[in-house]
């Protein structure tokens, strides 16, 4: 990495609900550009932490900056600085891809004399023209992530956070979003910060990965270094390794029972609406 | 690596991003305004939405409202009791649409909206006002639809520029004030299912402890009490006023002071509960 101050910086970030902690001391950084991917099971902390970053939660100790600003003391300017697409599929089904375009430009503070060619640019970007004037509800699962994360490029982001971007996709629309993905990042270095339990994914997309369990961030590196490093032959088995359990199988208690509800429950609606 | 290695101080220098160079004003004034035009765009989509709603009121109109029509007790004056009814039909229409609002805003977490929406710079309060606005451009398309089918009946009503921008102004601040309420009530109840339950529960009491059916003199004390306490009850009677001249105090201002109080509170205390709805 270079000498850069860091686009995002989790420094010792704890993050309780009443008696349970749900993230207990973790900390990273991520470098302009990058695409640093946070590996773990439902439950682990990985969407807790995602919300620490986007201002959603505050953090309960630690510190986060995103963009060189303070979560906790400039929440604001760090708003202003982000795109976020949350694992459940987030725009309005019953407005045209258009109208979703034209609304998030409206309320992430796009300038109007500036929001016709931003709309052109991230159109343009994510593949969209066929199907701006469709509502929302009709477009196919890849159509409908291609339009949430353009709906997250208007304000031109420092930092993109994808969480569970390609939950209910199939292999085809994933694809496709991830090349769209790389895209942007090649043309625009954003830095982008995602959460998969897709361990192909991240091998295959991710500049680095930090692996997350019951709440603690328990190995970082690059895919490649960290196989390397565990004498291992995927990354299935480096998670094995400094887990002590297969993914699908971690986190304690509490958060795997919040994984079992909640978040199960959220994948599955999302994926019935992907199709 | 190192995370504290490659800190930035707290609290850093930077210069603020550019999508907050507008002021919170103009801020809150384009957020509010979006989700109002997102509110019409929908509508413009789905016609039939409109149509569906619209039939409830005019039930109250013209079936209830005329069984009742010749009753004096009830039309105070203007000689039909549908004329008499028009305005609290028409609040009553409103604050259906503002209390079930705050479904909307459960939908919208489950489906990550919600959460999308308060990581934008939004404050919480342009994010609360919006959603009001919303449930506003509903009632006031509504509202528009009764006062043409008021007039194409012929119903008594004392139409006058003045009377008719009163009324959708005290219309769209008793509206806003129940889609406060409502988006307050989701951000505790949190359940889809439990949320009808208790909506209705708050809804049927709001709207037969006013006077939206029947004048306050008609009612026992210890109702005319509640009424009295009721802000659906002065909404009403400054819409009865405005649009058929009878039925209030005669002092519309005190029920525009009221009602508006009643919005104040309820997008403060919204605007406070609002984030805890993705909880």
């Amino acid at each position: 990495m270079s000498d850069a101050p860091p686009t995002v910086l989790v420094d010792d970030l704890v993050v309780r609900f009443g008696e349970l902690e749900a993230v207990g001391g973790v900390s990273f950084a991520v470098a302009r550009g990058e695409v640093f991917g946070l590996l773990g099971p439902n439950g682990a902390g990985k969407t807790t932490t995602i919300r620490v970053l986007t201002t959603l939660l505050p953090p309960s100790d630690g510190r986060a900056l995103v963009a060189g600003y303070d979560v906790r003391a400039e929440p604001l300017s760090v708003r202003a600085s982000i795109g976020y697409i949350p694992q459940a599929i987030s725009v309005d089904g019953a407005l045209t891809a258009s109208e979703n375009l034209d609304f998030y430009g409206r309320v992430t503070g796009v300038p109007r004399r500036e929001r016709r060619e931003r709309v052109d640019e991230v159109v343009a970007t994510m593949g969209l023209e066929p199907m701006l004037d469709r509502l929302a509800r009709t477009l196919s699962g890849g159509m409908l992530r291609r339009l949430e994360i353009a709906t997250a490029l208007l304000n031109r982001p420092e930092v993109l956070f994808l969480d569970e971007p390609t939950v209910g996709l199939d292999p085809t629309a994933r694809r496709l979003v991830w090349d769209r993905l790389e895209a942007l990042r090649e043309q625009a270095g954003t830095t982008i910060l995602v959460t998969t339990h897709l361990m192909e994914e991240a091998e295959r997309y991710c500049d680095r990965l930090g692996v997350i369990d019951a709440g603690r961030l328990v190995e970082q590196g690059e895919p490649a270094e960290l196989i390397e490093r565990h004498e291992a032959d995927s990354l299935e088995e480096v998670f094995t390794a400094v887990t002590g359990h297969i993914l699908g199988a971690g986190g304690n208690e509490e958060e795997q029972q919040e994984g079992k509800l909640s978040d199960v429950r959220a994948q599955r609606r999302t994926a019935r609406r992907l199709g | 690596m190192s995370a504290h290695s490659a800190a930035p101080p707290a609290g850093s220098a930077r210069a603020r991003p550019p999508a907050l160079a507008a002021g919170p004003l103009v801020r809150m004034a384009e957020g509010t305004l979006a989700m109002a035009q997102a509110e019409l765009r929908k509508l413009r989509h789905d016609h039939l939405d409109i149509v569906t709603r619209s039939v409830q009121p005019l039930l109250w109109l013209f079936i209830f409202g005329t069984a009742l029509r010749n009753n004096k007790a009830l039309s105070l004056g203007t000689g039909d009791y549908r004329a008499y009814l028009a305005p609290g039909v028409m609040a009553q229409a409103a604050m259906f649409i503002a209390i079930f609002y705050g479904l909307s805003v459960i939908w919208e977490r489950d489906v990550g909206q919600l959460q999308r929406l308060l990581a934008t710079p939004l404050s919480r309060s342009s994010i609360v006002l919006g959603k009001a606005a919303g449930a506003c451009t509903r009632a006031l398309v509504q509202a528009l639809l009764l006062l043409v089918v008021l007039a194409a009946a012929g119903i008594g009503v004392r139409w006058s520029v003045a009377g008719v921008l009163g009324t959708l102004v005290l219309l769209v601040l008793g509206t806003a004030s129940f889609a406060c309420m409502s988006m307050l009530l989701a951000s505790v109840v949190k359940e889809r299912e439990r949320f009808m339950g208790i909506g209705q529960l708050i809804m049927m009491p709001l709207f037969f402890a006013s006077s939206a059916l029947y004048p306050l003199a008609l009612m026992p004390a210890w109702l005319h009490v509640i009424a009295r306490i009721n802000p659906l009850t002065y909404e009403v009677q400054g819409l009865r006023q405005m649009l058929v001249g009878v039925g209030g105090s005669g002092e519309v201002w005190l029920d525009f002071l009221v009602v508006a109080g009643f919005f104040a509170a309820m997008l403060a205390a919204a605007t406070r509960s609002y984030p805890k709805a993705i909880l």
